[in-house]
């Protein structure tokens, strides 16, 4: 097909994906289609060990996410100097992966700090927004990064620093956070059930639950103040 | 059709053919009457809508007041279902439905089995197919309904629909002859059940749907699959199966009330006539070039399964995985290059699981994620088979290069074990599963 007729094409196209079942609209917006059709930063094969400074590694093939990704890392500094990542997922998972390894990178690097701190609403954000659904199961992306700086402070002996990051978790398997709790009560879910929605904090770990409902109410509090009973 | 548009996926649905489009025009505006008025412009109404009856009962090989329009395919199998369980709801409780019937099926059920009915979903075998032995194995006294599509609308697997026709009636005499003697007044009513519904709606087009020979009880059609337009389907019931509404409204017309859809009528009994006259040429036309594209892709492309059964499948119909690499992303940049094609992968659907028939066919969720789905139609040209083989290859050795997965063929089996997974992890859609049981 000639190149002149596939632009036609494309701008003929609508960008809605159109659920067939349910009538429910997927937005992708052009940024999103353009670090998914264009990706930034990615590898094409498994680097050798001395090539990064560290690795991290998110979700799992049958879940349909996987992601992972290296990082080299300027110890002086504490900037990342060099993101890339390989990804098995959806076009908002490519898309998201994508969009960190820029995000991480501009302006002469993330400084580590900073980068902990990076939540998928930042990502999404960048993206000019994802279906709803999507992004708590694509964007990963952020749990990779933070994997990869807690092997890095690993090798590098700062284990206090790990020690942050770890205590954090409440869900193994999810990797559900603290934050991750508080965003979702931010964004509206006050009763565990919502919050697992968004989550799916313990919903395979249900130790962990007593605490979850605690920190919801807790934070229920701090932010819409105390229950009208 | 439109041009440099690569459709290949017309078991979503199809568009109308311009000779059904003629047939409908006149019913929109000159001929607008209502078919329940007597004069004029409702006679003329009421005769399009019988001539379109006919039309498709002939095809049907049943009687036209055997035949109920609906407004889809949906509507028509709840019709089957939820209509028949609820009128015979005295002569049994359960429901027999294989695991891979449509939604509009399995939905319905699921409903039912809310009011007290005992819902069997009958597991498939590895290939797609229903074994009938099985089936026979869970007929029992209180069996009220059999549900089997005849052809799946993902894999495109035929169900052996005369087989299974044969065991119920095999098993309805043997009802009759077994039965004791307390209920003797009652064995003529007893011997009409289990009743057989099948989901015609994607064989219509490509197989014989002679009520008869196969030994069906209710059959769904649809229109939209076969170049009629949307929003109508229609429901075959023989004489005598008792059917509760499931809408309300006056009329004559008791199991589908509401003006009829007059327009839509005539289009789907030309539709249907079409089909049938063109079906062996086109069967055979459209059979040979999915065996190209199967022969192609399997040829250029490394790692790739076929999703269900390998003969006994619609001519039109070609499902595969493709590992390593995921379906909406695929998707996509088949999209960017003007090709339509489905997925059965947990990223395009609105639960976030993947494909339900493709998991009931046993293929590890890593399989399924990668999944899409080819269609043909009227419309795929030799051109658009060639196209398809030239652009697919670069697409998936794009998004394998940047895939850090990389899964083994033969290790079918053990890949969905939990230590397969990264971290041990089990997938979420499992582990919602595994909570809800709890």
């Amino acid at each position: 097909m000639k190149s002149s007729i596939r632009k036609k094409i494309s701008k003929n196209r609508k960008p809605d994906i159109i659920n067939r079942f349910t009538g429910t609209k997927w937005v992708y917006s052009k940024t999103v289609k353009s670090y998914f059709f264009h990706p930034r930063n990615f590898l094409t094969r498994d680097p050798k060990k001395s090539e990064f400074d560290t690795e991290g590694l998110v979700g799992s093939p049958a879940c349909g996410d996987v992601m992972r990704v290296w990082l080299k890392i300027n110890p002086k500094t504490e900037r990342i100097k060099n993101f890339k990542w390989r990804t098995f997922g959806c076009a908002s998972a490519i898309a998201a992966t994508s969009m960190l390894s820029v995000i991480a990178t501009e302006k002469g690097g993330m400084k580590i700090d900073k980068a902990l701190k990076i939540k998928p609403q930042d990502i999404t954000k960048r993206l000019g927004g994802l279906p709803d659904r999507k992004i708590h199961c694509s964007v990963l992306g952020d749990k990779a990064l933070r994997a990869a700086l807690n092997n890095w402070f690993k090798k590098t002996g700062q284990y206090e620093r790990v020690l942050v990051e770890e205590s954090r978790i409440l869900d193994p398997n999810t990797k559900t956070t603290e934050a991750d709790i508080e965003e979702a009560v931010i964004e509206g879910a006050d009763t565990l059930e919502a919050v697992q929605k968004k989550t799916k904090v313990g919903i395979g770990y249900p130790k962990c639950l007593p605490g979850v409902e605690e920190l919801i109410r807790f934070y229920r509090e701090k932010y819409y103040g105390r229950e009208k009973r | 059709m439109r041009k440099n548009i690569f459709y290949f996926d017309y078991a979503s649905t199809t568009p109308v053919d311009p000779a059904v489009i003629k047939a409908m025009q006149p019913y929109f505006t000159k001929e607008f009457g209502n078919p329940s008025n007597l004069y004029k412009l409702g006679r003329e109404a009421k005769r399009a809508v019988e001539r379109a009856t006919i039309k498709i009962t002939e095809v049907l090989n049943c009687r036209p007041d055997e035949f109920i329009f609906t407004g889809s395919a949906t509507e028509a199998d709840n019709l089957a279902i939820a209509g028949t369980a609820r009128a015979n709801c005295k002569a049994g409780n359960k429901i027999i439905v294989s695991n891979i019937e449509h939604k509009a099926v399995l939905s319905v059920c699921k409903a039912l089995a809310k009011e007290g009915f005992e819902i069997v979903e009958l597991p498939v075998q590895k290939n797609g197919l229903v074994n009938p032995e099985e089936l026979k194995n869970s007929l029992d006294k209180r069996t009220i309904l059999v549900s089997v599509m005849y052809a799946n609308n993902e894999i495109g697997t035929i169900q052996p629909i005369k087989e299974i026709a044969k065991v119920i009636s095999e098993f309805r005499k043997q009802k009759v002859e077994s039965r004791s003697d307390e209920n003797s007044r009652f064995y003529f009513l007893d011997s009409r059940f289990p009743l057989f519904h099948t989901d015609a709606a994607q064989a219509l087009q490509f197989l014989d749907c002679d009520v008869n020979k196969l030994g069906v009880d209710l059959m769904t059609i649809s229109s939209h699959k076969l170049y009629g337009p949307k929003g109508i389907g229609g429901l075959y019931a023989r004489r005598g199966v008792n059917i509760t509404p499931i809408i309300y409204g006056g009329g004559a017309r008791q199991l589908h009330p509401g003006t009829q859809n007059v327009a839509s009528i005539a289009g789907f009994g030309e539709a249907v006539h079409l089909a049938q006259k063109n079906r062996k040429a086109e069967s055979v036309r459209i059979k040979k070039l999915r065996d190209k594209l199967e022969k192609g892709i399997f040829k250029i492309i490394p790692k790739v399964v076929l999703n269900g059964h390998p003969v006994k499948r619609l001519p039109n119909s070609l499902n595969i995985s493709i590992l390593d690499i995921e379906g909406e992303a695929m998707l996509l940049h088949l999209d960017d290059k003007g090709i339509m094609v489905g997925t059965g992968s947990a990223c395009n659907s609105e639960s976030l699981e993947p494909s339900y028939v493709l998991t009931a066919l046993g293929n590890p969720y890593e399989y399924i994620h990668g999944s899409i789905r080819f269609t043909l139609g009227k419309y795929t040209k030799d051109s658009h088979v060639n196209y398809v083989l030239k652009t697919l290859p670069g697409i998936v050795s794009k998004l394998r290069r940047i895939s850090p997965i990389n899964l083994e063929l033969e290790r079918k089996e053990a890949i969905s074990q939990p230590k397969a997974f990264v971290g041990g992890q089990t997938p979420h859609f499992l582990r919602k599963r595994q909570h809800k049981n709890k």
